[in-house]
């Protein structure tokens, strides 16, 4: 008999390969005839370009071609879709301007491409692109998300530079709960613009073979069969069936690699002109400036209380910066990922949320870990903790007294979502029970004590994951479906090589997918081998964003394991000579009932396979199966972070004492793969709150373009974090997943600012709080009570 | 970046205005510059190697004087394209007025300058002290020609912007 695995702490079957060099990147591969491609891009944020001189560059040494945004313009290629439609209040449709793959007549961020200089090495290819002489003239840029709807035009014809005016809920009701309420909290603040950063930057080779016509792309994706679709479908660069995307290891996504990008497009298509394969990896300086960006959203919120503190009414408006163009995905996340989460954990009855969406000389903003979550949650915690400040109440009572009940499930908020289930208290309890709340006193005193501020932050999130239901999607404006496939081949010696349409790029799946299907067979997990990231290979699939993987791919793959175990249990009725009926499978043996006849799961697998004793009229031979499983809701991972902070007043440094995070993630396979999925998301988390952002100054140069200027979160800027788990498992799906990948991101920041403004007294403080923002805060504060 | 200061040139005036229009001078007086060529009317075309803490490029473009009140003011301006390094934007008002005793110069200038491309993503915290110490030679250097003393301690002044 084999370990049940599930729920165990198998240590991850990737990690092997990972941390002895011997994964395979995209980098990592090389073809036979390879050249290099190198971009020019855009020094200036907003310029009309006039002539390209390629003259230069295409007589330097070992250059095969120069390639310019005009020349794709003349092939008709592009521009890259955003793929999802949303409506403005009054019924119209967002404004999307054209996207080109490499910018031919206008040039709209620094760093957009508008040139692809190809040579036969790197080095080559770098140095001749330093002598394409492009003409620009400039124009004054727009920057900032405030300004935007009333500076120059930046795209003809989308009036104010605004994509859309959106908006969700009741608003009279709203505005009336507002009116009549006996406190009304206000709030202002920008949730800062971040880079994301992924380890492993972008990277592609595009191979077109001039014989076959087919087109194979190795791109650092995070969904590579939708990279095809977009190609195929909306850029029309090959038919579907010629183009083969293949997203080998990929090394961090967070976000920045669902989408589809000009460089890999571009280097496709001047693989198919040129008939040379062609590799392109992004230096850091070019990630910084040319990977979607995340956030930067700047938000008005007031919220409405009775004389016993239930909240009456959240009334938000946002302006959410998009960028020069939109993202693939772009649109969503400021709407039906963010205005749907403004209930939270709370019983608000009347919500009602207007984002509109700006266009700016700055690169294209999307999707980034949590993507909206975040900032809803950004939102809701700190006015929260606002309310209980003004109001002199407890934080942690104020959020108990609204907390959705465990006997009110299912609960229909006022912002469209519906959530399945959840105990919010018991992780609220846990949390605090883990982070010694009690003697926090005790300890703010002893800080003192030493002449140092101590404060304490919590944050109750919810987010929405397993993207997503179809239909629903789709009502919403999603341009694809967001089911998930799954297939488990079974090998005639009783190994497992199991399908998915998900994409592991840091998150385990090669172990939690072996798990769960090992556990289903009871078979070891060394025998399960897991196959993604290559549209050549696998079934459609949607990759892996929204903390969906597991509760909607590790579903496909369970139904494709019951109907493996449902065909093994035909084969082993003719083996038994009995009624399938009367079989049962456990622990992989299939055994009739009250019997000690039984076959293993490796035999019936070797008889599917060699049928010579087999029903052939009845059963087809070979055991291997699919599934295609459309999630019948969204999941709603949910918990609790609390942040306990030191802070040294005369310097303003910040140390993170302690931080609690006790997260519902339903059914849990790999305790220790979720736990590093959440230490990643509280660092990401910690690292907007504290270190992270973007700037671009009043000309649209990006300010923090590198690392001695965009901070990045480091070992010692952290504790070691205190992570628990609560289970209420999800009641749609096969698995109880709900997903845990982009909690820790959602949930830590306003933690860290409400303990931060705890610490220091001040009502608020601006991310990334840096020691200087801290230090002049606290200085600010012992100036006024002097 | 700007930047006002104030320096006191012990030459009369009208001398201090020639040189401001002798491409000669300027050439000499401005760091690192390789060519500052007159073409006519006012304008100049100039290049210029520069070095922002990491980034290291030749500048080549064009200088206009404008507004140009003799011998008491102009306005200097300039931009340069350094290829991948990205380009620079700057320019200087210039106003001269002579000294209480008439025999020397005060010469007050301000400085603005921009830069963008890879010059401002890996350098935007070092442009402006670049652009500092580049505008300090350079009228350092000018008041120096100027005195005809090479080891002269030039004192300038910064005004409140």
């Amino acid at each position: 008999m084999v370990e049940q695995s599930i729920g165990k702490s198998v240590l991850r079957k990737e990690d092997m390969r990972f941390i002895t060099g011997k994964g395979q990147y995209t980098d990592d591969i090389n073809l036979r005839g390879q050249t290099y491609g190198y971009f020019v891009r855009s020094p200036y944020a907003h310029a009309d370009i006039g002539d390209i001189d390629v003259s230069a560059a295409a007589g330097m040494p070992g250059v095969i071609a120069v390639l310019t945004g005009k020349q794709v313009a003349e092939d008709e290629i592009g521009g890259l879709p955003c793929g999802w439609m949303i409506h403005s209040k009054d019924g119209s449709e967002m404004k999307q301007p054209h996207h080109p793959v490499m910018a031919g007549s206008k040039v709209n961020y620094v760093g957009e491409p508008v040139a692809l200089v190809i040579a036969d090495s790197f080095v080559e290819a770098k140095n001749a692109a330093e002598m394409v002489d492009v003409d620009y003239m400039e124009r004054d840029a727009v920057v900032y998300a405030e300004t935007a709807q009333s500076a120059p035009i930046i795209h003809e014809g989308i009036s104010a530079n605004t994509c859309y005016e959106w908006e969700l809920g009741e608003k009279d009701a709203t505005e009336a709960a507002l009116a009549s309420a006996a406190h009304v909290t206000n709030y202002e603040f920008t949730n800062n613009r971040l880079i994301p950063n992924a380890m492993e930057p972008r990277a592609a080779i595009a191979d077109f073979n001039t014989a076959t016509e087919d087109l194979t792309l190795y791109t650092t994706s995070q969904n590579p069969h939708l990279v095809r679709l977009i190609m195929t479908a909306f850029i029309q660069l090959a038919p579907e069936h010629k183009l083969r995307v293949i997203a080998p290891d990929v090394g961090g996504g967070f976000g920045s690699k669902i989408f589809v990008y000009s460089e890999e497009t571009a280097l496709a298509w001047a693989s198919m002109k040129l008939g040379i394969p062609i590799k392109w990896t992004a230096e850091r300086s070019e990630s910084f400036l040319a990977d979607a960006h995340g956030r930067d959203h700047v938000t008005t919120a007031h919220l409405a209380m009775d004389e016993e503190g239930h909240f009456l009414g959240l009334k938000v408006k946002t302006t959410a910066n998009m960028g020069a163009y939109l993202s693939t995905f772009a649109s969503s996340v400021p709407t039906y990922l963010y205005g749907t989460l403004l209930a939270g954990q709370y019983k608000t009855p009347n919500i009602y949320v207007e984002v509109d969406a700006v266009f700016t000389n700055t690169a294209p903003v999307d999707a980034y870990r949590g993507a909206g979550r975040p900032e809803a949650t950004f939102l809701l915690e700190r006015i929260v903790e606002l309310a209980a400040r003004e109001t002199g109440r407890d934080p942690v009572e104020l959020r108990r007294i609204n907390m959705i009940q465990p006997s009110e499930f299912p609960y229909q908020t006022p912002v469209a979502l519906e959530y399945d289930t959840g105990d919010y208290e018991a992780s609220l309890n846990r949390a605090l029970k883990m982070a010694d709340y009690d003697t926090f006193g005790e300890r703010k005193a002893a800080s003192e004590a030493k002449g140092k501020l101590r404060g304490i932050g919590f944050s109750c999130y919810i987010e929405a994951c397993g993207l997503a239901p179809s239909q629903v999607a789709g009502q919403l404006g999603a341009g694809v479906g967001l089911w998930e496939s799954g297939e488990v081949r079974v090998n005639p010696t009783g190994s497992v090589t199991v399908l998915t349409g998900t994409h592991s790029h840091g998150q385990g799946h090669e172990t939690t997918f072996a798990q769960l299907v090992a556990s289903r067979f009871g078979i070891s997990v060394d025998d399960v081998e897991v196959v993604h990231g290559d549209t050549g290979k696998l079934d459609f699939g949607l990759g892996t964003y929204g903390s969906r993987s597991l509760a909607v791919g590790g579903s496909a793959l369970s139904k494709a394991a019951d109907k493996v175990v449902e065909k093994g249990r035909l084969i082993a009725a003719h083996l038994l000579d009995t009624d399938a009926d009367k079989i049962d499978f456990d622990d992989g043996e299939y055994r009739v009932r009250d019997s000690n006849q039984a076959k293993t799961f490796q035999e019936i697998a070797f008889a599917a396979y060699v049928p010579h004793d087999y029903p052939l009229e009845e059963l087809e031979p070979g055991l291997a199966e699919k599934a295609f499983y459309d999630p019948g809701n969204f999941t709603y991972p949910a918990g609790t972070h609390i942040c306990e902070v030191e802070i040294d007043p005369e310097t303003g440094v910040v140390e993170i004492d302690r931080f609690i995070a006790v997260d519902d993630f339903g059914t849990v396979i790999n305790p220790m793969i979720v736990e590093g999925q959440v230490h990643g998301g509280i660092a990401q988390g910690i690292g907007q709150a504290l270190l992270e952002g973007c700037v671009y100054d009043e000309t649209g140069q990006l300010q923090t373009g590198s690392y001695m200027d965009y901070c990045m979160p480091r070992a010692d800027d952290l504790p070691s974090f205190a992570v628990g788990l609560t289970s209420t498992p999800c009641t749609h799906n096969p698995v109880g997943a709900k997903g845990c990948g982009e909690a820790g991101a959602i949930g830590s920041p306003p933690a860290v600012i409400n303990a931060i403004t705890d610490a220091i007294g001040v009502r608020d403080i601006p991310m990334p709080a840096t020691p200087e923002k801290i230090w002049r805060a606290i200085a600010s504060t012992t100036r006024s009570a002097a | 970046m700007e930047l006002s200061q104030r320096v006191r040139i012990p030459v009369h005036t009208d001398q201090v205005w020639q040189a401001l229009n002798d491409p000669a001078v300027l050439q000499q007086c401005l760091p690192g510059c390789q060519l500052f060529q007159s073409t006519g009317n006012n304008e100049f075309e100039v290049a210029v190697q520069a070095k922002v803490g990491p980034v290291k490029a030749t500048f080549k473009g064009e200088v206009a004087l404008s507004d140009v009140q003799a011998p008491t003011s102009c306005k200097i301006s300039g931009s340069g394209k350094g290829g991948v390094a990205g380009f620079a934007k700057g320019g200087a008002d210039v106003f001269l007025e002579a000294t209480e005793d008439g025999a020397g110069t005060l010469m007050s200038y301000k400085v603005s300058a921009s830069v963008g491309g890879k010059l401002a993503q890996v350098g935007s915290r070092l442009v402006t002290g670049a652009a500092r110490k580049m505008a300090d030679d350079f009228f350092s250097n000018f008041v120096r020609q100027l005195s005809g003393d090479e080891n002269m301690q030039v004192e300038i002044e910064t005004l409140e912007a």
